[in-house]
């Protein structure tokens, strides 16, 4: 058996299916205890980069690592490595205990009765040991695939799209419960899925993947607050991108022209030096007021916005607003009291604290990574 | 989520509308055609071969036989032909067993290693059934023959000494029956073994099996059903078979089947040849009934 601690490294890995390259020289850390998410559209490579580190699928160049050992060329059986898969594989044929002691037995762990039952009971299994799977709920199964990883304690446990076949609710639920569990046992996890809100739900740092390379990696907070690309301001949230030119800089922002009208971005958000850049601002950092109605002094604002649909949605008023220029921004706006309500066809001033935008670069794609009905289930 | 902990959730009662039980009486009136044939062919021809096995042995074809309840028919038919059912039953098991140490690596190819021959490969298994049974029998004759190409390789690497033959010997008669019976064997075991999830063995393997040990405690507890259908479907044809023990053995190597076809058909001892054919036919199914207790198939999911 290889080390079983230590950080999961991937190093310059390639996967090449044919002439469709699935992972395109991937570097890769997941700190030891971490919860890991990687993120990103189905195809993108989130799951072949796992099934790597899992051992079932073996990487054209490039090395991986657990610490210091290299489990390239391991086996999945001699690999410290367990795996939650998306349609839980659990075996059909043993009860829930057998299917959770099926690791334990195959290394020949002595006290196995003692440890799957202890983990039935962390996953509050414990009165379905006798059962067999097909007797069980979705989210049980569920539960029965993640102890029957768990109890093995591996180095680092593998989740491929675990809640994928839950419904909303349940979903929610276990997200909770899993951040608990992996917070008790401090197993590394590394979690694929393409659920950006499970993601920033549950994970201590997230890579979002597109087209079998990083574009992004850091804590939800980081991706979210601050994207490097297009495709990570519109997979994670929502984002309004705006067209502008860099025009010059003032201390530590820089001044863009957009659409005739000046604005400061931070240059720490700003990922663009010169030139042509798209400017993003999330919809909950804007501020619609009413044209003439306030003093903006230190603020951005662009105005000459005119109200085009207003979507009243309990804890937040959502806005369309069309720009001069042509293009509809949204804002959403929670409803405190605090923010005068605007009817259709309101002109009105977009607002924004210089420290909420950021600049990206106009090469790429203004859509992509936006959801498209079928791939948000 | 702790408040479902260890209370096993209820399933409710279906409730049957009228609709549905209307439905459901319609659904047993489409059982009648083939209850009707089973009557007519399979039950009345099994009472009446019951009475046959009763009749009184003195009479004979000409004459005609009186029926007089003689049980002592069955004591008779054993103590005469008890060598024929042991061998019987020994060959079709061996024919059995081969059959499945054969049929499994081949069925197991085709579900898992084929790809796109897949399809190919079952036309293969079938394509035997396109000739005659007592036709691809015979061809065996030949290539078994003692000038055959299979006896004179034997004879050459030794196995087989220069005055053995192959021909008229048990290991004809098995040969024959493995052959005759192989897709009988690989069909159910591919069926069973191509709904195996493939996840569940690479979950096996996840979970510390080697593929040997991943085999032996995922895959094949999961394609038993094939196995027991399988054998199933092979044994009992093997054990009333006659035409491989007929075509390629001599009256050394003859089965249950030969006695039977020669005392309906050449002796027209009608009593005889039915208390055999209902012995055999107790005798197979006792044994099948025992095997699937044994393998447990109704655990299977």
């Amino acid at each position: 058996m290889a080390e079983t601690s230590g950080d999961l490294r991937f190093e310059g890995i390639t996967k090449k299916f044919g002439d469709f390259v699935a992972v395109d020289d991937l570097d890769l850390t997941v700190p030891q205890g971490s919860f890991f998410a990687l993120l990103g559209p189905s195809g993108c490579g989130k799951t072949t980069s796992l099934r790597m580190a899992a051992g079932l699928e073996e990487p054209t160049a490039g090395r991986v690592l657990i610490g210091e050992t290299d489990i390239t060329g391991l086996r999945p059986y001699k690999r410290p490595v367990n795996t939650v898969f998306q349609s839980y594989a659990l075996f059909p044929h043993l009860t829930i205990f057998d299917n959770v002691a099926f690791g334990l037995r195959r290394r020949g762990v002595q006290d196995f009765k003692k440890k799957t039952q202890d983990m039935l009971e962390l996953v509050q299994l414990d009165g379905y040991a006798a059962r067999k799977p097909t007797q069980l709920s979705g989210g049980q199964q569920q539960r029965v695939a993640l102890a029957r990883a768990l109890v093995n304690e591996p180095g680092v446990l593998l989740l491929d799209e675990p809640l994928g076949a839950l419904d909303l609710k349940l979903r929610r639920q276990m997200q909770i419960e899993l951040k608990r569990i992996q917070t008790d046992v401090g197993i590394t996890f590394v979690h694929v899925t393409h659920d950006q809100e499970e993601a920033m739900t549950m994970a201590d740092t997230i890579a979002v993947m597109n087209h079998g390379v990083i574009e992004q990696m850091g804590t939800p907070a980081e991706l979210y607050e601050n994207p490097r690309t297009t495709f990570v301001a519109n997979f994670l949230g929502q984002s309004n991108l705006i067209m502008a030119t860099v025009t010059g800089r003032s201390g530590d922002s820089l001044v863009v022209d957009c659409e005739g009208q000046t604005i400061e971005v931070e240059a720490s958000r700003s990922h663009v030096e010169s030139g042509r850049a798209w400017l993003g601002v999330r919809p909950e950092k804007l501020t619609a007021v009413p044209t003439g109605r306030e003093d903006h002094a230190g603020a951005n604002v662009l105005t000459g916005g005119k109200v085009s649909d207003v979507s009243f949605v309990g804890v937040s008023t959502q806005y369309l607003v069309a720009m001069p220029w042509g293009e509809e921004l949204m804002v959403f706006q929670q409803n405190t009291g605090q923010h005068t309500p605007l009817g259709h066809g309101d002109t009105v001033d977009l607002v924004w604290s210089p420290g909420h935008a950021f600049l990206l670069d106009a090469k790429q794609d203004a859509h992509a990574g936006m959801m498209t009905p079928e791939d948000d289930e | 989520m702790t408040s479902t902990a260890g209370v096993p959730p209820v399933a409710p009662e279906p409730v049957v509308d009228g609709e549905t039980s209307r439905r459901r009486g319609w659904g047993w009136l489409l059982l009648v055609p083939g209850m009707l044939w089973l009557a007519v062919f399979f039950l009345f021809p099994t009472v009446q071969l019951v009475f046959t096995s009763l009749y009184d042995p003195s009479g004979s074809y000409e004459t005609g036989y009186a029926m007089t309840w003689h049980f002592g028919n069955y004591a008779d038919a054993v103590r005469d032909n008890f060598t024929l059912f042991v061998r019987s039953f020994m060959y079709a098991g061996i024919a059995t067993v081969i059959c499945l140490s054969l049929g499994y690596p081949l069925a197991y190819a085709i579900a898992f290693k084929a790809g796109r021959w897949k399809n190919f490969m079952l036309v293969l298994v079938i394509a035997p059934f396109f000739t005659s049974f007592l036709l691809r029998t015979l061809s065996w004759r030949t290539i078994l023959s003692d000038q055959g190409p299979v006896t004179s390789f034997l004879q050459t690497i030794a196995v087989l000494p220069d005055d053995g033959r192959l021909l008229a010997t048990p290991v004809a008669v098995i040969a024959g029956l493995v052959y005759n019976f192989m897709p009988f064997m690989t069909l159910p075991l591919y069926a069973s073994l191509d709904k195996v999830d493939y996840r569940l063995i690479e979950a096996a393997g996840d979970l510390y099996s080697s593929p040997l040990t991943g085999f032996r405690r995922v895959t094949f507890p999961l394609s038993l059903p094939g196995v027991v259908s399988g054998t199933l479907l092979t044994f009992i044809p093997a054990c009333g078979d006659y035409i491989n023990a007929e075509l390629l053995g001599t009256p050394k190597q003859y089965m249950v089947g030969n006695r039977i076809q020669a005392a309906f058909l050449t002796e027209h001892n009608y009593p005889l040849a039915a208390s055999l054919s209902i012995i055999l036919m107790a005798v197979v199914v006792l044994m099948v009934v025992f095997y699937v207790r044994r393998a447990g198939t109704e655990e299977l999911v």
